[in-house]
């Protein structure tokens, strides 16, 4: 049998203590992710500091914040009456994402570091640069159908699979950390890394980092018009081929702010800025959804089995966007 | 209704006979039987798909733990029939040779098994399985049917076919031509394949696995290790699912026989489910191209079926994948050709409606370009085309209800709502459509020996060897024998799974009613006929010297002309015996030689199609059946749902994708080889013509197992037309073919 030792500490800061003194230990949340890359052999921890129980599970509003503890059930979250009247998006995404089953042991800490759903990096019999460095990509001439369209890089094209994040990275949320020099924040969008030419890193987290929290700023408008919508081969349980997540604050039939993301079509949660810094100002007319959809996608590009994305990602905005608008 | 299941004795809606220990966990699977010292055997696979291995290491492994033995080619027992084989070999399952696990240093397949590691725990035999380390000497392997058509082969099953003219389609007014394509798709039934292994003595074993066919895989491992009949012992009374995929002997099994005689311990092997991708049979993937030609009035005059189907290098496994075209529309000029072409895969097997159902998805899905091209509604043009006798052969049909499905199903879901031009119908924002298409599945009956038994205490002991993969078929099998006995069904005990049991045929081809059944039937009466003669010859009462067709069996009783009674008990105490046992080997009777025999489906589908994102959503589907009488009315009903829920992952999700370069699967598991979840499937109306059949069977019953998937891509795939104007003619039908 493969061996590892398991500890639970107690304290955020001995969970801290303990993985930063051990080069290959790993926090386990709900192990939803953790232990499946165990049993297919992509991972090999020698120590899992378990850090399910510690107290980082409560949801609470301060100010215009709104405060998500790491620990957080994926399902107590989208069922939290604070959530989903005043974040309805992320409600949303959360719901659409696995199954109740897996929601119900998936923390929101564990959602964020979820590894890619690449065949090519589960299976240890192919060349997978971001398991293993250097042994070239499988994806990049094969099967790239669930791949990315953008921000790749010929290292990589593999796509973080995570619903939530979308939900987060639309939200302009932060993300707090605990370290062994105290606490630090990251604003959601920076969490997330591009592949380049080290694709075994998903994040800009330090060794030894402690998802603790994440906050995100309310705002009513938003809350009153928006729309996860998750394209995927099934009706439920499987990872979306494209996801689009929206936010319009409209006053006077205009946008006044503008927040939209994808999924499933690059390395991070893509944020939309082209799409929003074209749609600020305008009216949420079908034309203006269409011409910021267009703007979105200025930079994509199809790998061969994913091209059918740059269409689907533009359709998929302009029918969230519609949606929304109800126009 | 004239049933046959009239008595209250015998209700035609019985519960499975066996649900309660399956729901309950007390019945066991393959890998569950409580074997004392048994171990666990895991298998090391190959990480190529063609080549030779170079170098095995288990050293390592055989050092780790718990393990007891680690069996490779290098190091197996000696397999008689593999090493030393007979220059004839008859009864082979596939034309070719046979898959021998850990023969040799070839590799055929990807993910082939070369070891297998046996330790005391599954954990233990899992790690150390890690350890094995191989290398190989790679050849490129193929497993793209599209770039290798010119390899194509015949196989002596599937020789060219033509009736009439073969260039008559070439002058029809109207005309269409098309290629369809359907990939590999795999049973994944819920329990993957499993073998626990016994030898009882170096001559001597019981095997606990997972098959549609005790017999088969009683004969195959007899043979396979020169053992007596009567020396191999094989059980498998639950099954949690095949669909086709335990019709043979596969690794799972040889591998824990191997691995059980060199280890000297009882083994137990289950597969993974990544394993049970390429391995234990799958539906192979086809290449189809048809024309169609007709009259402006729909008459069709001519029709032209060319397939192409995947095997592996090793064997040629052929299906029936142009027999509906066969047989399905009175049409005078037909011709068909299938070629198979060999991949660097492992041999595929059957796989419910083996053939048909991908030959119908092509066949239905033209049929339907048909009746656009001619302007004409598809299910007029169905019946203007339907086949008063069997068109194959000029012989009369057993019966075909087929009219009667159209216009029950038609009038059930609403088809004169439609409106014929594609993309016109809408609900909620989404695009309507609604599709329709035939099935056709021959309707087959082999002979079934089965022994009944009447017991002292009043039961009815039924015994055969037939399995119950999931269909119901013991409960069918009580039903119909207390209804031929006259006994209350509570009374009847059915027995089956097991080799040692008389022999009955494997639970494949939709037959099992018709042959087993019948072999049910027989057995009952034939010991009726038993009793009956022993009543009246014993002396001095009121049955002494009767004929015994004077005596007959109702109400629980045996009653003379005269109304003379005695009940079931009392006369085995009349006679003084404990019990009253026939055996019966039923076999189709020749009458049967002069008919066509079918059962027959009209199915039709209403999706809904998002405007933008091309997401496909089932939204009603009717199935109208006529598979003859339907004895049991739940488990007949489940077993169209069945179909239907099939049916939809193959017209909307289900592909075993590989990657080319590589020969190896990139989809096999769960989260990649989509099936349907509860979200996809809708409601579904089963409707029965419920109408025996006089020829084929006492009971008037015709198959079940697979009508219900005969057509019915083709019919998600023409209302994806209708909805979309969207003609997606390669399987599966997912929104990127609909951007
Ligand atoms: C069958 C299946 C289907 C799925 N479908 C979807 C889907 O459709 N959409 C979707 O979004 N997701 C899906 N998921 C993924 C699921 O959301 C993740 O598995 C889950 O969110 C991971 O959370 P966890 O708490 O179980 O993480 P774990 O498995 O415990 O951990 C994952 C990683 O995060 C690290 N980690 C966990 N918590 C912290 C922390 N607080 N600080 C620092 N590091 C931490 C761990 O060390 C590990 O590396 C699916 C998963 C499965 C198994």
């Amino acid at each position: 049998m493969i061996a590892f030792d398991y500890v639970r500490p107690n304290s955020a800061k001995a969970a801290v203590d303990a993985i930063t003194k051990d080069a290959s230990a790993q926090f386990i949340a709900g192990g939803s992710n953790l232990v499946d890359l165990m049993k297919h052999g992509v991972v090999a921890p020698q120590k899992l500091v378990d850090i399910s129980r510690l107290p980082l599970n409560s949801i609470e509003q301060s100010g215009n914040n709104i405060r998500i503890g790491a620990l957080c059930l994926n399902s107590e979250v989208a069922e939290h009456a604070l959530i989903k009247e005043k974040l309805p998006l992320l409600a949303q995404a959360l719901n659409a994402g696995a199954s109740p089953q897996i929601r119900n042991m998936a923390t929101v800490g564990g959602n964020m570091l979820q590894r890619t759903r690449c065949t090519y990096f589960y299976d240890l019999a192919m060349p997978c640069n971001k398991r293993q460095p250097g042994s070239g990509c499988g994806a990049l001439k094969g099967y790239n159908r669930m791949h990315a369209i953008f921000g790749a890089s010929n290292s990589c094209i593999a796509v973080h699979p995570s619903d939530m994040c979308v939900a987060l990275a639309a939200l302009d949320a932060t993300v707090i950390v605990a370290g062994s020099k105290g606490e630090r924040k990251i604003s959601f969008v920076d969490f997330h890394r591009l592949p380049g030419d080290t694709p075994e890193k998903d994040t800009h987290l330090q060794k030894g980092e402690l998802i603790t929290a994440v906050e995100i700023p309310v705002n009513d408008g938003f809350a009153k018009h928006s729309l996860y919508t998750k394209v995927r081969d099934r009706a439920s349980y499987a990872f979306a081929l494209v996801s689009v997540a929206a936010a319009l604050d409209l006053q006077n039939n205009t946008i006044q702010h503008v927040r939209l993301a994808a999924g499933g079509v690059a390395h991070k949660p893509w944020r939309l800025m082209a799409a929003e810094k074209y749609l600020k100002g305008k009216s949420p007319t079908e034309s203006n959804f269409k011409a910021a959809a267009e703007a979105a996608m200025s930079a994509a590009k199809g790998y061969g089995y994913n091209d059918f994305k740059l269409t689907l990602l533009p359709n998929t905005i302009i029918h969230t966007l519609k949606t929304i608008a109800g126009v | 209704m004239g049933k046959f299941f009239e008595r209250p004795l015998v209700p035609d809606d019985l519960d499975r006979v066996e649900g309660k220990e399956k729901v309950t966990g007390t019945a066991s699977y393959a890998a569950e039987y409580d074997v004392p010292g048994v171990h666990y055997g895991v298998l090391v696979n190959s990480s190529i798909a063609k080549g030779k291995i170079s170098t095995l290491n288990t050293r390592e492994a055989e050092r780790s733990p718990g393990v007891v033995a680690v069996v490779t080619h290098l190091n197996r027992p000696k397999i008689p029939f593999w090493d030393n084989p007979p220059e004839q070999q008859d009864n082979k399952r596939v034309e070719g040779q046979e898959f021998r696990v850990f023969f040799d240093d070839t590799i055929y397949f990807d993910r082939q098994p070369i070891a297998l590691v046996i330790a005391d725990t599954f954990e233990r035999a899992t790690y150390a399985a890690s350890l094995v380390k191989a290398t190989y000497k790679k050849e490129s392997p193929s497993t793209n049917i599209k770039n290798n058509l010119d390899k194509a082969l015949t196989a002596k099953q599937a020789q060219d076919y033509s009736r009439g003219d073969k260039d008559a389609l070439k002058s029809a007014p109207v005309k269409i031509e098309a290629q369809y394509t359907t990939p590999f798709q795999v049973h994944n039934p819920m329990e993957t394949h499993a073998a626990t292994v016994v030898w009882d003595a170096p001559d001597k074993v019981t095997v606990y696995n997972k098959t549609q066919a005790t017999k088969i895989a009683q004969q195959d491992i007899m043979r396979t290790f020169g053992l007596k009949a009567e020396n191999v012992i094989v059980h498998s009374p639950y099954v949690g699912g095949a669909f086709g995929s335990s019709s043979r002997v596969w690794p799972e099994e040889m591998a824990a026989l191997i691995g059980a005689k060199k280890s000297g311990k009882p083994v137990k092997v289950m597969l993974r489910r990544d394993e049970a991708f390429n391995m234990v049979g799958y539906r192979p993937t086809s290449v189809q191209r048809i024309s169609i030609g007709a009259q402006s009035d729909g008459t069709m005059t001519g029709i032209n079926h060319e397939a192409f189907g995947s095997t592996s290098q090793y064997e040629k496994f052929a299906e029936r994948i142009v027999d509906p075209t066969k047989a399905l529309y009175n049409c005078a000029n037909v011709s068909t050709s299938y070629r198979l072409v060999p991949l660097d895969m492992s041999t595929p097997c059957w796989t419910r409606g083996p053939g048909e159902t991908s030959g119908s998805f092509a066949l239905e899905s033209a049929v339907d370009e048909l009746s656009y091209a001619l302007k004409m509604d598809p299910l007029e043009l169905r019946l203007k085309n339907f086949a008063e006798k069997d068109p194959d052969n000029g012989k009369p049909w057993s019966s075909n209800y087929l009219k009667e499905c159209y216009e029950s199903g038609a009038k059930k879901f609403g088809w004169k709502n439609r409106n014929p031009q594609p993309k016109s119908m809408q609900k909620d924002g989404w695009l309507l459509g609604m599709g329709m298409a035939a099935g056709i599945y021959h309707a087959g009956r082999s002979p079934a020996t089965v022994s009944a038994t009447l017991r002292s205490n009043g039961t009815l002991l039924v015994q055969t060897s037939v399995a119950d993969t999931g269909p119901g078929s013991a409960t069918i099998m009580t039903q119909i024998a207390a209804e031929a006995m006259s006994i209350d069904v509570r009374k009847v005990e059915f027995q089956w799974g097991h080799s040692t049991l008389p022999p009955a045929p494997g639970q494949f081809g939709s037959q099992t009613t018709a042959s087993t059944g019948s072999g049910v039937y027989d057995a009952v009466k034939a010991l009726q006929k038993k009793i009956a003669g022993m009543l009246s010859g014993k002396q001095g009462w009121a049955f002494s010297g009767l004929p015994v067709e004077d005596i007959s069996f109702a109400d629980e009783m045996i009653v003379d002309k005269n109304g003379d009674k005695v009940s079931y008990d009392d006369a085995l105490k009349e006679l003084s015996v404990k019990e009253i046992k026939a055996e019966f080997e039923s076999k189709p009777t020749e009458e049967r030689e002069q008919y066509s025999g079918y059962s027959f489906a009209a199915h039709f589908v209403e999706v809904l199609v998002h405007p933008e994102t091309k997401m496909v959503k089932m939204n009603r589907v009717v199935c109208a059946v006529d598979a003859g009488r339907v004895i049991n009315k739940k488990t007949a009903a489940s077993q169209v749902y069945g179909s239907m829920v099939w049916g939809t992952g193959i017209a909307l999700m289900e592909e075993g994708i590989l990657d080319h370069r590589y020969g190896r699967y990139v989809n096999n598991d769960f989260a990649n080889y989509h099936i349907p979840v509860n979200a996809d499937i809708c409601h579904v109306d089963v409707l029965f013509t419920d109408k025996p059949d006089p020829i084929l069977d006492p009971m008037g019953a015709k198959g079940l197992g697979e009508i219900g998937l005969v057509g019915f891509a083709a019919a998600v795939a023409n209302a994806v037309y209708h909805a979309t104007g969207k003609r997606v003619r390669d399987l599966p039908i997912t929104l990127d073919k609909l951007l």
